[in-house]
């Protein structure tokens, strides 16, 4: 069943992937003949194809650990954040991943959590400090849900193609449109007769025009695509923890965050579980947006009803909507077994008081630099670095001696 | 001659068709193994956790003897419990006692404020969390097999070679809310 959703996935896939290619070499055709009228476009081909096959061979082989590393996440051990830990091994088995995903921290204040991996054998899930210490269990249950499923659905493998496609597109329109900027004019002097010289004007209209459209078209079939699968990944979430209300609740405080991302872009922002660079949730039709509206994501997980497998979810977005358009493939809506939906886990603790929630975080990336901690029977919390050499140490505000192990 | 070559030619596709359905069948019958054996090791590490559990409470509960008493004897049963089904029922009770457990733990905040219990909680709720989801994808499996082994013509083959129905893993005390499925679709 989940083989289906990855066929008709790659099926869309492959359709945009042809659309993004055509812009690309059309592209290229045009600023090679630009520049030299006479067979320069396929020069220009040539030059785009081989611009876009460098890029992808490098995100193949090293994408995973670029995005890791510009986003500074770290990875960490079981006993840096047990909990986090258990609920990706949880969605592991849930998701009947053959390998369990790494885990990664990242130390940012802004929640937000991201998936990596070309293959479901070797990926990994990362989620910032902020995520950890505002969401409750259930919660981010649904995160890390959310994220394995863009790693089963083979979202991570399209998006990462799909964005070098992009990025080529973009790449490439705008050399171009710079060196316009800096030679400018200085063919138009050349010899050529008034006739030919027309000629070239109009190819050079046509190649400018198209270096400005071609990045905005690509952006917007690539957008498209992002938010379709968002709403499938929220169908996944749902499944595999049999608990709407986490994710949608998760969602909620991810939106009420006022922190903007700081090591976030446009390429790598359709990873995250929420737009990183855009704080204001958007209208229903924006079409620059590479994430559905939070609202409207939480109001569709809040309408199911009956069960947690895809079509409860597809009845919830219908309803949501108000249309019959679909976002999960046909084949996945023929299961129509019941899968029941579960019960919350987590205690009901108050809302985390500001002060709190920042305590928390640094506590948590204090862990994940390897700090460790004693509790004084004064109440003080003392924090020891890693590199602490002395195998004793007083409390600073009781006095009272600790034996430290390494 | 040639109807001898047209009796081997029938006798080798039914060798042939019999080969592949004992192959599907023994390969459905692993994935309901190993599905199983999924559900099996974080029952035991249930097992395992729960002495530590009762040695920590048991400074701070001192009125809720009965409900450690039930968790140490389902605790046992389960333990020894032999098929599925027995498993499945003594792991329920089990379910049921440490359910009772959590709402009594309510009434003592100095309990809930305890960092080795809180980190024991952390363990045991993810434990039954991977329990849940387990046991969705060994139901799957064992539904598979066994349709298999029910429908015709597989049914002969695993009639010949002894293939025998395996046990859902049913857990009786359940949770999970089953509201009748309501289709806004049609």
């Amino acid at each position: 069943m989940m083989w289906e959703l990855i066929q008709s996935n790659r099926r869309k896939s492959l359709i945009l992937f042809i659309s993004l290619g055509l812009i690309l070499t059309l592209l290229g055709f045009f600023l090679g003949s630009a520049y030299y009228p006479d067979g320069g476009g396929f020069i220009g081909i040539f030059f785009a194809l081989i611009i876009w096959g460098i890029l992808s061979l490098i995100s193949y082989f090293s994408g995973s650990k670029i995005l890791l590393a510009v986003s500074g996440a770290k990875e960490i051990t079981p006993d840096v954040h047990p909990q986090l830990f258990n609920v990706v091994e949880e969605m592991k088995i849930s998701a009947s991943l053959p390998a369990m995903p790494k885990v990664y921290i990242i130390n940012e204040a802004a929640p937000n959590a991201f998936a990596t991996g070309i293959k479901p054998e070797n990926s990994a899930v990362a989620v910032t400090a902020g995520l950890l210490a505002r969401l409750n269990r259930d919660e981010l249950q649904g995160v890390v849900a959310h994220e394995v499923s863009h790693i089963v659905n083979r979202d991570v493998l399209f998006m990462t193609f799909a964005g070098i496609m992009l990025g080529s597109i973009v790449l490439i329109a705008e050399i171009f449109l710079r060196s316009l900027w800096f030679s400018g004019g200085s063919r138009y002097s050349s010899k050529s007769s008034k006739n030919s010289g027309q000629a070239q004007l109009v190819i050079m209209i046509i190649a400018i025009v198209f270096a400005i459209l071609a990045p905005i078209l690509a952006q917007l079939l690539y957008f498209a695509i992002s938010r379709k699968r968002e709403y499938l990944a929220d169908a996944s979430a749902v499944r595999y923890t049999r608990y709407p209300e986490g994710l949608a609740s998760a969602l909620e405080k991810i939106s009420d965050n006022s922190i903007e991302l700081k090591r976030a872009n446009k390429v790598t922002a359709p990873m995250y579980i929420v737009n990183p660079l855009k704080l204001k949730d958007q209208k229903l039709s924006d079409l620059t947006s590479t994430h559905p509206p939070i609202s409207e994501r939480v109001r569709i997980l809040r309408s199911i009803s009956g069960g947690a497998n895809f079509i409860d979810y597809q009845n919830a977005f219908n309803k949501v909507k108000r249309n019959q358009s679909s976002v999960i493939p046909a084949s996945a809506l023929s299961d129509h077994s019941q899968v029941g939906l579960k019960e919350s886990v987590s205690s009901s603790e108050g809302v985390m008081l500001k002060k709190e929630t920042k305590r928390e975080m640094g506590d948590i990336m204090m862990r994940v630099n390897h700090y460790s901690f004693i509790n004084c029977n004064c109440g003080l919390k003392i924090k020891i670095p890693p590199d602490f050499k002395y195998t004793e140490l007083s409390c600073p505000k009781c006095g009272t001696k600790h034996s430290v192990q390494h | 001659m040639s109807g001898l070559i047209i009796v081997l030619i029938v006798v080798a596709v039914v060798v042939l068709f019999v080969i592949s359905i004992y192959n599907s069948l023994i390969q459905l019958r692993n994935r309901v193994k190993n599905a199983w054996s999924q559900i099996d090791v974080q029952l035991k590490r249930r097992h395992d956790l729960i002495p530590n559990l009762i040695e920590t409470v048991k400074g701070y509960m001192k009125h809720e003897r009965e409900t450690m008493e039930n968790i140490t004897k389902y605790r046992s049963q389960a333990m020894s419990a032999g098929t599925v089904g027995e498993k499945a029922q003594a792991e329920g009770l089990l379910s049921g006692a440490l359910g009772q457990l959590r709402v009594q733990i309510e009434n003592y905040p100095d309990l809930k404020a305890n960092q080795n219990f809180i980190s024991l909680q952390e363990e045991l709720t993810s434990t039954e969390n991977k329990i849940s989801y387990a046991r969705q994808s060994y139901n799957d499996q064992v539904l598979f097999y066994n349709n298999k082994i029910q429908m015709f013509p597989s049914n002969i083959i695993a009639g010949m070679f002894n293939f025998k129905e395996e046990e859902f893993f049913e857990v009786e005390d359940e949770k999970e809310r089953a509201v009748p499925k309501v289709n806004f679709s049609s």
